[in-house]
């Protein structure tokens, strides 16, 4: 069955209002199966930020590149990413992939993700090529991100990837629960978490702190060796490097993070040296265009399997080193997807590959019925609140993009409100489903984009120079050329603040134009009352930012996002990376 | 007298990988007491010599910038386990501190 | 004749002895270096000559620092009779953060922890056969970020 086949399959389903059960079969065994290729099957999932139920979930129409980044995935939004895989508007794959008629989509194909899906798609990709041929890997941010991994710390999510079977992960925000809690989620895991350039730091441990390695300092066990397909595999970890500055340092005190490629190499060959394995993985969570880069200064390793930035990538990038190639692909979040890469492992060597980045329909599989009895355990002690309706969406409701999502605005306004404040500043996470228009927001999609560790919140006064200072310095963070001096994030999300954004400038010169939503211009001298949440350095002395949000929704009743403080963009109205833009061009 | 030098270091071959931690607020000068707003004076290692069998084996001149709570590791040949390694400092206010160990 | 130029003399001094007393240079706490405000002339005070950028000055330092006031160094070189290994963070208010003098018996790698008030090329000098070398790289001091 081809593509066209799949989407008039859908839109039959669709129209006929047929259940899953009657399209399962034909799903399962034609669209889900491809015939596999090689001998070893590396499965991955990254960025699923705890969602173990299915969800929405809309692609950004703003992910702008810079430099060698510009007019590459995973920088092509919409048409752009559609024209480079060769897919239709309407297409499944324009649902899965983009933003393109997003809420007619969603309606169409239906939710993706969900753990007790993924579980079937898992177990049919890996019954596919037999015992022994496979490996699951997490490249991490799976224990965050929904309310009830918050509330059980990390441990609903361990429990589901170790019933999933995952061999393999590695970690971002894993490491914004407290350390001990870390360590113990590690020991419940029942696959291996693996980490290269996670340090403990020498003062910790003159004090006798655990390292998985007391001479080089590993904190964690950095790789593993794996027969897969009758091949050795060696499998390295690589954790989000920017862990202590993007989340607080304060949660994981004796930890020292970093790109450390240069620590890479020297593993790499270390490895190809005295374990001879017929292939190196990296399983990373530096994000894709610190991939890409690391990729080139790299060599030695056959694939980057890549998450942090939540870029779905249909197909790798081949990235050329000194010593060969390296295959680099980012596999998207919110569960929505399962990569499968085929590879045909010689001795000492990668010969070929084929790779898939299946989006993972709700609609067309069955659910796994003991994951998705674990699910329903964990939530039904929860249930009342995750159910708790707290307005409805007038509009289609996201986050996700590189400047403002229309839930961000949500939050800012609610902060506004709320705190009676002029500004409001909330941070450009990835993370966070969507919500459509006429659908509930309930307690449940508001922890979708809330639910973390530090959700303290603060009202305080600040100048027009430190809020500049606050979004040059994030802006840098997104659109400095050099992807190693990136975090990943998206910017500052603003409520009551407007402003002109050069991503082609350089550090300092890239935000003007600072104007209040009543007109005045933003005066650096001038103090301003700030609202905000998430702070890094330390604790914020007000309310976890759902109780404030919450309020604002329950009183509101009905939400309709009007205005989005979403900046006028400057040199980049011909970059790949933007489309239906809803702010204003230069 | 400053407090202890804290020292680990192992031999490989004849190699000696020293590791030392030096508790000190290594006051640069610039910084503010966040209560009174004054000036901290500065106070901070000016020197670290590190002696093998009565031979320097290295000799670190450090300014304001070195972190509080300096730490440092250096590598030298010529060692073997059992040896003893003495490390010392001055700094601008003419504390110091000297701590000998044993290398393993 | 001030501090700074018995400096200058003195490492011309060494520069032109340098075969006969290798560790003439840097025999004592560079004192008035270590209050200099400008980075070049650290340098040149340092050295009495310009560096060369060579690979063979390796410097592992985080592209972006997690903490300012604590910033890992490692410095290493190939390169043969090494006489100084020093660290210059060029928009520190006194740029010159450290000075290693080796021994016949030094391995040439040392490790430091610096402060960074701000983003800043960091400089790292080795001394070595009477020529200095250099290698840099940027390090930025950022405020918190968001993530992914």
């Amino acid at each position: 069955m081809d593509r066209r086949d799949f989407i008039w399959l859908m839109s039959c389903a669709a129209s006929a209002g047929l259940l899953p059960g009657c399209t399962r079969g034909l799903m399962r065994e034609d669209v889900y199966e491809a015939p596999s290729f090689g001998n070893a099957r590396l499965l991955h999932f990254t960025d699923c930020h705890a969602q173990l139920m299915p969800v929405y979930f809309r692609e950004p129409n703003v992910n702008i590149g810079v430099a060698g980044a510009r007019g590459r995935p995973p920088h092509l939004v919409g048409q752009h990413l559609l024209d480079h895989i060769g897919a239709s508007v309407g297409s499944s794959d324009a649902y899965a992939f983009t933003y393109l008629d997003f809420v007619a989509a969603a309606e169409q194909f239906g939710k993706v993700g969900g753990f007790a899906y993924l579980k079937t798609l898992i177990d049919s990709q890996r019954a596919q090529v037999g015992d022994g041929n496979s490996l699951l890997l997490d490249g991490g941010d799976t224990w965050q991100g929904s309310a009830t991994a918050l509330w059980t710390r990390g441990q609903d999510m361990v429990e589901a990837c170790n019933m999933l079977g995952v061999d393999i992960m590695t970690g971002h925000w894993e490491f914004t629960y407290r350390d001990e809690e870390v360590l113990q989620n590690i020991q419940r895991f029942n696959g291996e978490f693996l980490a290269q350039n996670v340090r403990v730091t020498e003062d910790a441990l003159f004090d006798g702190a655990s390292a998985y390695d007391e001479d080089s300092g590993h904190a964690f066990k950095p790789y593993t060796i794996r027969e897969v397909g009758e091949r050795r595999i060696a499998v390295i970890g690589q954790a989000f490097p920017y862990t202590p500055i993007a989340n607080p340092s304060r949660f994981i005190p004796d930890w020292t993070f970093g790109i450390r490629d240069d620590d890479m190499q020297e593993l790499v060959d270390s490895i190809r040296e005295d374990e001879k394995p017929d292939a190196v993985i990296v399983l990373s969570h530096n994000g894709m265009d610190v991939d890409v880069k690391m990729a080139s200064r790299v060599s030695g390793v056959d694939a980057i399997l890549g998450g942090h930035t939540h870029d779905g990538v249909p197909q790798p990038l081949v990235i050329e080193n000194a010593r060969g190639k390296t295959l680099v692909t980012n596999a998207g979040s919110n569960g929505k997807y399962l990569a499968v890469l085929d590879l045909d492992i010689g001795v000492g060597k990668v010969n070929d590959y084929r790779y898939r980045l299946l989006p993972v329909f709700s609609n067309l599989l069955t659910a796994d019925a003991e994951m998705q009895a674990y699910i329903d355990g964990v939530r039904r002690p929860h249930l009342a609140k995750l159910e708790e309706p707290l307005a409805v969406a007038d509009s289609l409701l996201y986050r996700r993009g590189n400047f403002n999502g229309t839930f961000d605005q949500v939050i800012c306004d609610a902060m506004i409100e709320v705190g009676d404040a002029e500004i409001s500043l909330s941070p450009g996470f990835r993370w966070g489903t969507s919500v459509l228009p006429g659908d509930t927001i309930t307690m449940e999609r508001l922890m979708d984009q809330t639910a973390m560790t530090y959700p303290e919140t603060y009202v305080r006064e600040m100048s027009g120079a430190e809020i500049k200072i606050i979004l040059e310095s994030v802006a840098d963070n997104l659109f400095h050329t050099d992807p190693y001096y990136q975090q990943g994030g998206d910017m500052v999300r603003l409520g009551g603040l407007n402003y002109s954004c050069d991503p082609m400038a350089s550090m300092d010169s890239r935000i003007t134009d600072l104007t209040l939503d009543d007109g005045r211009s933003l005066d650096a001298t001038k103090n301003y009352k700030v609202a905000g949440w998430a702070t890094v350095g330390a604790e914020s002395p007000g309310p976890p930012i759902w109780d404030v949000v919450a309020e604002y929704l329950r009183e509101k009743k009905t939400i309709t996002v009007d205005k989005v403080n979403t900046p006028v963009l400057k040199n980049v109205a011909n970059n790949a990376g933007l489309a239906d833009y809803s702010g204003l061009l230069e | 007298m400053g407090k202890p030098i804290k020292i680990r270091a192992k031999v490989k071959g004849d190699i000696a990988e020293v590791k030392a931690l030096m508790p000190h607020d290594m006051e640069s000068g610039l910084r503010r007491d966040p209560d009174t707003d004054e000036l901290v004076p500065a106070h901070y290692i000016t020197d670290v010599v590190a002696e093998h069998k009565g031979e320097v084996v290295m000799t670190a001149y450090w300014g304001t910038a070195v972190s509080k709570n300096p730490y440092v590791s250096f590598s030298f040949t010529g060692a073997a386990a059992g040896d003893t390694i003495k490390m010392h400092w001055n700094d601008n206010k003419g504390d110091s501190s000297t701590t000998e160990a044993v290398l393993k | 004749m001030n501090a700074h130029r018995r400096l200058v003399l003195k490492g011309m001094f060494a520069l032109a002895a340098i075969a006969a007393w290798p560790r003439l240079l840097l025999a004592a706490r560079p004192d008035s270096v270590f209050q200099e405000t400008d980075a070049d002339k650290v340098i040149a005070d340092l050295f009495g000559q310009a560096p060369t950028d060579s690979d063979q000055v390796m410097m592992k330092i985080p592209d972006i620092a997690e903490n300012g006031a604590v910033v890992p160094v490692t410095i290493k070189t190939d390169l043969e009779n090494v006489e100084s290994i020093s660290i210059v963070v060029v928009n520190n208010p006194t740029p010159l953060a450290a000075s290693f003098i080796m021994s016949p018996r030094s391995v040439p790698t040392v490790s430091v922890r610096i402060k960074m008030g701000e983003s800043s090329q960091v400089v790292a000098l080795v001394k070595a056969g009477g020529a200095v070398y250099s290698t840099t790289k940027e390090v930025k001091v950022t405020i918190g970020g968001c993530g992914g």
